[in-house]
């Protein structure tokens, strides 16, 4: 378990990294509602994006992206929704991308960006 | 390139529309979506095609890809989509040229680890590919042999996915094409081993086999000449079946479109046609308690064609006729009147080519020995006559030539083997000879044998009355009733085609006394 933790932490930084070198502003790590987690809020221009991480050290078990259900997506809407309630600044309109980190033990790690996820 | 596009053909019955198969690679989570009417084992398309694509060794991108099959309303099933689905797939990636995809039609079915899998109905696929227009067309290396049949088109043979898409210009490891090929020669060998060689198919048998009955056997070739229907009725063991197997023999081989059409028959029958076109006449014979559907023809998606339709261009025997249901003989009525079977279902018509000789074969009882010398017939008269009662009126009137087969005496075995006895391919040149005949006389007109002609034509527009004088015993039946006007016709038509075995120019009164005989010849 604690791997685990520690290589999502890992593919957390990975994809902050991705995020800012695209010129978005992160504005919101690991924000916890009763509903659950998101990983990364940031802000791309006046949309604030809604950001899930998936990591993985080998496509093995399935490409990172498969990993994020119908079921998973249901719920990064409502805790997009929550996260707004709270918010004091203006949120402009919202978005949910997707973020997948293959980090191979002996290899560079490879960041994959999907954007406006329906 | 987002979108990708290719053919693929759906069959309904033996006629099939080019369906286009388009892909669309969009930026969202992984999944590949179906739509445009597919059914259960098209849906599976989904599962087969992403497994194939990564076994293979081209893994379709992890992104959404939508699969439209176009025109959306057609309905399409079975698995032959699945290599045109995953080539517009890899296309849509930009992993093979999209514009070679484009230009091709793709047939056949994909496994788990990439095989492409043979499947039923290539050969009237790649007819209707080449009808609507297409020059080349891919087909799993099992089917190839079938596809060449069709003129005029260009087949690919591939074994692998990957081997498909490096004919498209992706740019693979070969290796992994070439392991596929290995791998397949080597089950090939394995089967080849394991499975006892092929047996030589069982030379048709030949006419000289039949023993004595002479009467039948000029009654047979009357019957191949003019294409028309009979009925043998006798004793078991007197030879009806011999007689009817040996039909096919002596009927005149089929021209290539015929040939063409028998073939795709098969195919949709799952019959894969081997070593080239076959130029024999089906011969077909159900067993007596075979259904309605398996005479037509039938299955809610994919509709085969049952034993009529693949008897077309030949024969349809039904063995022991009064066995089987009295519903099972009456679907036999609109191939018989149109020449094609329509079969409908909720969401698809099929017709299906049916214009076939039919040959029933009956005891004259149950028991089978009614009529006979020194043996007694068991069966109580209502049964005997309900027995023969079963072949319904509608039916047994579309037939010309009512045979009876006794069974030969001692003194007619000894006097067979002093004569010789007409061979098959002498009495296939006869036969070929009165049909151009036949031929000859009806050109100009829809109709090409004699027992396609309405007997009021005959008589009338066509002019081929033969003559008060040759009609003199057929004048005398119809007016004491024994024949009614259509059994004139008939009588009329078996006439001519006895008269074109003879080599004459029209019938005499042998040949319509003959034919009255042959009419009205069961015995009982």
């Amino acid at each position: 378990m604690a791997h685990n933790t520690e290589l999502g932490r890992r593919g957390e930084a990975l994809a902050v990294t991705h995020l800012e070198a695209r010129g978005m502003q992160v504005i919101d790590r690991n924000w916890r509602c009763r509903l659950g987690e998101i990983d990364i809020v940031a802000r791309d221009g006046s949309d604030t994006v809604f950001v899930e991480v998936k990591t993985r050290t080998s496509a093995d078990f399935g490409h990172p992206f498969e990993a994020i259900t119908p079921v998973k997506l249901a719920r990064m809407r409502r805790l997009a929704v929550a996260w707004c309630v709270q918010s004091e600044e203006p949120v402009g309109r919202i978005r949910i991308d997707a973020v997948a980190v293959l980090a191979p033990v002996e290899a560079p790690p490879l960041v994959e960006h999907l954007e406006g996820l329906s | 390139m987002p979108v990708a596009r290719t053919r693929a053909v759906a069959l309904i019955g033996l006629a099939g529309s080019v369906v286009e198969v388009e892909a669309d690679l969009a930026s969202q989570l992984p999944g590949l979506v179906i739509i445009g009417l597919p059914d259960a084992a098209l849906g599976e398309a989904r599962e087969r095609v992403r497994s194939a694509a990564s076994n293979a060794g081209c893994p379709l991108p992890q992104r959404r890809l939508t699969v439209n099959l176009s025109p959306a309303s057609l309905p399409k099933h079975g698995s032959g989509f699945d290599l045109a689905i995953a080539l517009a797939c890899l296309a849509a990636a930009g992993m093979v040229d999209p514009a070679s995809v484009d230009r091709m039609v793709h047939l056949g079915e994909l496994g788990l680890d990439g095989r492409v899998r043979p499947i039923a109905g290539v050969l009237p696929a790649v007819l209707a590919a080449s009808r609507a227009g297409h020059r080349t067309v891919m087909v799993p290396e099992a089917n190839a042999e079938e596809a060449a049949l069709v003129p005029g088109v260009e087949v690919i043979a591939v074994g692998s996915l990957i081997e498909a898409a490096i004919r498209h210009g992706g740019s693979f490891d070969p290796e992994t094409a070439e392991a596929f090929r290995e791998r397949a020669a080597r089950e090939r060998d394995v089967e080849a081993d394991a499975s006892p060689p092929p047996a030589p198919v069982a030379p048709a048998g030949d006419l000289a086999d039949v023993t004595g009955n002479t009467d039948a056997v000029q009654a047979l070739l009357a019957a191949a000449a003019g294409g028309h229907h009979v009925f043998l009725g006798g004793p078991p063991g007197a030879g009806k079946t011999m007689l009817a197997s040996r039909l096919p023999g002596i009927l005149p081989d089929l021209d290539a479109d015929a040939a063409l059409e028998v073939a795709s028959l098969r195919s949709l029958a799952g019959e894969a046609p081997h070593g080239g076109l076959d130029l024999r006449p089906p011969f077909v014979a159900p067993h007596h308690t075979a259904s309605a559907a398996a005479i037509v023809g039938g299955g809610s998606r994919g509709i085969r064609p049952g034993a009529a339709p693949r008897a077309s261009h030949g024969v349809l025997f039904l063995d022991e006729a009064p066995e089987f249901a009295a519903s099972v003989l009456d679907v036999l009525r609109q191939p018989l009147e149109a020449g094609v079977i329509s079969i409908h279902r909720a969401n698809a018509v099929a017709t299906f080519p049916a214009r076939f000789q039919l040959v029933l074969a009956a005891n004259p009882c149950p028991c089978g020995q009614h009529g006979l010398k020194n043996s007694d017939c068991t069966c109580p008269p209502v049964v005997r006559r309900r027995y023969l009662a079963r072949l319904s009126g509608p039916l047994m009137d579309r037939i010309d030539v009512h045979l009876w087969v006794p069974r030969i005496t001692a003194q007619e075995l000894r006097m067979a083997g002093e004569r010789p006895s007409l061979t098959s391919a002498e009495a296939k040149r006869r036969v070929s000879a009165a049909r151009e005949a036949a031929a000859e006389r009806l050109r100009g007109t829809p109709w090409r044998t004699n027992a396609e002609v309405p007997g009021p034509w005959l008589r009338g527009a066509g002019g081929l009355h033969p003559g008060n004088r040759a009609c003199v015993s057929l004048d005398r039946a119809l007016e004491r009733g024994t024949v009614t006007m259509r059994g004139y016709d008939r009588v009329l038509k078996v006439a001519w085609s006895l008269a074109d075995l003879d080599g004459v120019a029209i019938p005499d009164a042998d040949h319509v006394g003959h034919a009255l005989a042959l009419r009205k010849g069961m015995q009982p």
